[in-house]
């Protein structure tokens, strides 16, 4: 945002000149706009992407139809479809909680783009707690989930939003634990200082996080913690649609219900985005930084997070809570003290 | 101790397999047909639709005989003397005449059973398997051309299905 401020400044004739709250005030619009473009596109590109791959996995073709060229136009048709749905609310719902809930939701997951960075000077704000404002503010989402699956009043929503919480609050522990392993060897928590950090190196992925013995294993604890994050397969429990109908949002329809499904596909995109920031090396890239090394980064994880989900069966809830405080949780503290060693050294 | 290793090992091992085999899948081709774009060709013998060349129809009744749901009702009566003969295409003379040869197809079980006895080979079955109608009725194939020039016996009538409206 501050680079936006210097170029409207350098480039806009009499910028200089405008009231002080609105030169400021205009990069921000500017940012934001930017980061509810991604919101909206993400999803669009992303839903499409997921059908297709699931497709191809299990040799189908996926949408076909409409749009003509392989069906490029079928997330816009759903979104449509689900924009003229009939708004239904329960009439045994709470109301108020029940319209909130989808927006904290998504709240969460919008909000953790102010952070990311995807280029050396393209972020929204370089917050020097970065990591930390990330964990934070992407928890207000689980918050958005359990006010989903009360105020539905609907015993399968709240069976998800339950488990969504009991297993968010798990993983987050290791996830965070994860992330510390990068922050030591760092000794910053901004984003920017932790990607400048893995600059150079030999054919400058050298010093990449994930090519070092510590950071590498903590990029696992962490991914596979990001996964159960976001409610992703093999971590989808909170909606399980073979036992819960659909989890915390069976009560939802139209808008309120891609709402929901616009903040899953952005926190997929986040988390992966912080993994490609932590352990991948962030805008860095031997052969063309900046956004596009950062994108390719993120959309590569986001890839494998379709992977995932179309080889692996659903855990069950014991074995969810198995992997999290007893394998996820005993590895990430070792790593801590690891990195923590390595750091003193 | 050593089984927990063990387990994370394998189970990180048995991920890594399982992903080989969706990758492996990832780049096989698709094999969904594309319906009304591409049709699959059938076999000439094929059992789908039926198909009666009521010319060469002598109204044996032996199909009606042989049909295992009874869907082909028949009506037929004996061809005057004076009347100028007929033959089927194989030299068969036409004794009767068929007034009415109507085939079911939404009772139709597909069984070809009543091709076989056909001694004209006039009845058979195309390859013909998009005749999907919005209405049941339209199901009814109806397939004489004959109007009847006597009054019909009762004896001989089987109960037809009301025609469409």
């Amino acid at each position: 945002m501050e680079a936006l401020l210097k170029l409207l400044s350098d480039n806009v004739a009499g910028y200089g000149s405008l009231a002080s709250p609105l030169q400021y005030l205009l990069p921000m619009v500017l940012a934001s706009l930017c980061c509810i473009a991604l919101v909206a596109l993400f999803p669009i590109v992303a839903v499409y992407a997921e059908r297709k791959v699931a497709a191809h996995m299990q040799d189908r073709l996926g949408p076909m139809r409409v749009g003509g060229w392989h069906g490029w136009a079928q997330t816009i048709a759903d979104g449509i479809k689900l924009l003229l749905k009939e708004d239904i609310i329960p009439s045994e719902a709470d109301r108020v909680l029940f319209k909130l809930a989808p927006l904290v939701v998504f709240a969460g997951g919008f909000a953790s783009l102010v952070v990311l960075p995807f280029g050396a000077s393209v972020i929204v704000s370089d917050l020097n707690i970065g990591v930390l404002y990330v964990v934070a503010i992407s928890s207000l989402g689980v918050v958005g989930i359990i006010m989903a699956g009360w105020a539905s009043n609907n015993k399968y929503a709240l069976f998800g939003g339950m488990r969504a919480a009991a297993q968010i609050v798990s993983y987050e522990i290791p996830a965070v634990m994860a992330i510390l392993t990068v922050v030591i060897p760092v000794g910053s928590l901004s984003t920017q200082e932790i990607v400048r950090a893995q600059e150079g190196g030999w054919l400058g992925i050298g010093n990449w996080f994930i090519f070092k013995p510590v950071t590498a294993v903590a990029f696992l604890v962490y991914y596979l913690a990001s996964l159960a994050e976001v409610n992703r397969t093999p971590f989808d429990i909170p909606e399980a649609e073979s036992e819960l109908v659909a989890g915390y949002h069976t009560e939802y329809s139209g808008m309120r219900f891609a709402f929901f499904m616009l903040a899953e596909y952005v926190n997929m995109f986040v988390v992966s985005a912080i993994g490609a920031t932590l352990f991948l090396g962030g805008w860095n890239s031997p052969v063309f930084g900046g956004p596009v090394a950062f994108m390719l980064k993120s959309v590569a994880l986001v890839f494998v997070q379709f992977w995932l989900r179309w080889t692996l069966p659903r855990l069950r809830v014991d074995q969810l809570m198995y992997v999290s405080w007893k394998v996820l949780l005993p590895a990430s503290f070792v790593l801590v003290i690891l990195a923590g060693a390595l750091a003193v050294r | 101790m050593k089984e927990y290793f063990r387990d994370i090992f394998q189970s990180i091992w048995t991920v890594l397999l399982g992903m080989k085999i969706t990758w492996k899948h990832l780049f096989t081709r698709a094999c969904t047909m594309q319906y009304p774009d591409q049709r699959w060709v059938l076999p000439e013998r094929s059992r789908m639709r039926l198909f009666n060349k009521i010319e060469d129809c002598i109204g044996c009744g032996q199909c009606v005989r042989a049909c295992p749901v009874d869907c082909i009702y028949m009506t037929t009566e004996k061809r005057t003397k004076d009347e100028a003969p007929v033959f089927a295409s194989d030299g068969t003379p036409i004794k009767l005449r068929v007034t009415q040869f109507d085939i079911d197809m939404s009772l139709c079980c597909y069984c070809n059973l009543c091709t076989y006895p056909c001694p004209t080979h006039c009845l058979v079955m195309t390859p013909e398997y998009e005749f999907a109608v919005y209405s049941k009725q339209d199901f009814l194939y109806r397939f004489a051309k004959d109007k009847p020039v006597a009054p019909p016996k009762p004896a001989h009538h089987t109960p037809v299905p009301e025609p469409a409206k």
